[in-house]
């Protein structure tokens, strides 16, 4: 009689290992990542990414838009914290086009900038806590990043994918009720931190999860790559908001924290002490937005008709504003000839633009360097040896954003 | 003491002579180009030599440029010197024929996927990568779909039917 065995792999049976399949959807995974992960027992001895499962062609879809229409583009980048996406792309344009933005608006901008990054390290944040087995403070905390999309929501009507801002400035000024709940942000979101610090910071079970796994040296991170509060962990003090100021960074006082080892708790500490600095940042925006009287106080975008879209009323009713709309809608505006870099300190690192134009009306080469792309690269060497279910927590506490990884 | 871009191109003059050219500043960075014989001694200079000390690279990509006969693709190297805090815009050229360039893994470990990138969109061919295939796109794919000769689609075209989209 025939039997019908399973044909096993040649040499499965002496194998010591097991071959193990996390991914592309798990729940651990937080995003669409493929993991095949040779274990021994519980140790993982080797591992493999896959990635590009939402690969969208991002940079090839921006060699026919007029600069503008890149700017929904960034929101899908990193979008748990797209507004600095946003004016990362805006900035990288008005410094290639040697726009100048007044004051005000660079201030408006920076309070955007830091409340997408509290929302961006909030999230990170009780991601490890969830994968550590704390529920609460993910769920705690989600209301208070509901607070931050109402204040999106207020300013350009959207909430995750913001495409806030114009080329120059905003679209729009900030209405009162966007202070109003501003305010509100600042005056009950610190109280939250403060618990949500001490649920964590130091909890026993917390430390002991996370401390000593998915460590890096300050050496080797910098050779792979690493930026943001990664790189920042590990020991060096790299911020794009210091070491070359965009949209007034200059103007505030604020320092960088970092961490020693690199892992995944000094990792957690050096995101939760971003959120204090960005607070303080925005409290000192905001107070310097406040300080703007007269007509200064109206001021929300720079005076640049070839990029910045005019009035509705203005098109209906003047000549010159209607042909310029009619120009920037249909990209009929030339860019100069040139090449720029530009970096922003986004959410999880140096979000850097590299754009080219040839003098078309679309950028000729636009390269987005996205940092969760560049240190992914470490996470097999950085979860070799340990095991598997710290390797979920530096997964989530590396705060891998598939849209960015995969632009 | 500070370091200029200025001192950045002195020093690489004087180490690589006339093979280094095309020196220019823009919007404060310096570029410059040279063989893609020699990219690898240039990144290990600027790597090694301790008042220069490129050590971060931040990004690698590449350019194809369908007019520029005999060097349609350029990988283009960004690094910066964290201490002094200045960056560098670095690149090579590679015609069509013949994709080869020295990969730079050994330098950095971050080139091992900025060059699967790269090599998945302009199939620049990286030698000694330890592995080089497709990263983002499907690996059944034979084309590199970032050079120019694979346009997106022409938006006048007339042979469409797409009444519906106002484009009638």
């Amino acid at each position: 009689m025939e039997h019908n065995h399973i044909t096993l792999p040649e040499g499965s049976i002496e194998k010591t290992t097991t071959t193990l399949n996390i991914g592309p959807t798990h729940p651990a995974t937080h995003g669409v990542f493929q993991n095949i992960m040779e274990v021994d027992g519980e140790r993982i001895v080797s591992s493999d990414q896959t990635v590009g499962y939402i690969h969208r062609a991002f940079e090839k879809l921006a060699e026919r838009r007029p600069l503008y229409q890149i700017t929904p583009i960034t929101d899908r980048l990193n979008y748990c914290s797209s507004p600095i996406n946003n004016m990362g792309w805006h900035i990288t344009c008005e410094k290639f086009l040697q726009i100048e933005t007044p004051k005000r608006v660079d201030y408006l901008r920076v309070i955007i900038m830091e409340l997408a990054r509290i929302s961006d390290h909030l999230i990170c944040n009780s991601i490890v806590g969830v994968d550590t087995g704390a529920y609460t403070g993910f769920l705690y905390v989600m209301q208070y990043r509901e607070l931050i999309y109402e204040i999106y929501e207020e300013i350009c009507g959207s909430r995750l994918t913001t495409n806030i801002g114009r080329i120059g400035g905003f679209e729009r000024n900030f209405t009162n009720t966007a202070f109003t709940k501003l305010e509100k942000f600042l005056n009950e979101y610190p109280k939250v931190l403060k618990e949500f610090e001490s649920l964590f910071t130091r909890n026993r079970i917390f430390m002991e999860r996370t401390q000593g796994t998915g460590g890096i040296s300050a050496e080797r991170a910098m050779n792979y790559g690493f930026t943001g509060p990664n790189l920042r962990a590990a020991g060096v003090d790299y911020d794009v908001r210091v070491h070359q100021p965009y949209s007034s960074y200059q103007d505030f006082n604020f320092t960088v924290p970092v961490g020693t080892t690199g892992d995944n708790y000094d990792r957690f500490l050096v995101r939760n002490a971003e959120m204090w600095e960005s607070i303080s940042i925005i409290r000192q925006a905001y107070e310097k937005v406040q300080a703007f009287k007269g007509a200064e106080a109206e001021v929300y975008h720079a005076d640049v008709p070839e990029y910045y879209l005019p009035k509705k009323e203005d098109v209906y009713t003047k000549m010159e504003a209607l042909i310029w709309h009619f120009k920037i809608i249909m990209g009929e505006i030339d860019l100069p000839k040139g090449q720029i870099y530009c970096p922003v300190e986004g959410g999880n690192g140096e979000l850097g633009f590299y754009l080219i134009s040839d003098g078309g009306r679309t950028p000729f080469r636009l390269h987005f360097r996205r940092p969760c792309f560049i240190y992914y690269q470490a996470y097999p060497e950085l979860i070799k040896g340990g095991m598997l279910s710290d390797a979920v927590v530096t997964m989530s506490s590396l705060n891998l954003i598939a849209g960015e990884l995969d632009a | 003491m500070s370091l200029s871009n200025e001192m950045v191109q002195e020093q690489l003059i004087a180490k690589f002579g006339d093979q280094v050219s095309q020196f220019a500043t823009s919007y404060g960075m310096l570029s410059f180009e040279s063989p893609k014989e020699i990219n690898l001694k240039v990144l290990q200079f600027l790597y090694d030599e301790p008042s220069l000390a490129f050590t971060f690279l931040t990004d690698i990509c590449a350019v194809n440029y369908p007019n520029q006969t005999g060097a349609e693709l350029v990988v283009v190297y960004h690094l910066h010197n964290l201490k002094e805090n200045i960056r560098l815009r670095y690149s090579v050229s590679t015609s069509l024929g013949n994709t080869d360039v020295y990969t730079a893994t050994k330098l950095f470990e971050s080139a091992n996927w900025m060059e699967r990138e790269t090599y998945d969109f302009f199939g620049i061919n990286f030698v000694g990568h330890p592995n080089l295939k497709r990263i983002l796109n499907v690996d059944e794919m034979d084309y590199f779909p970032l050079r120019k000769e694979f346009p997106l689609e022409d938006q006048t075209r007339i042979d469409k039917d797409d009444e519906m989209f106002g484009r009638g």
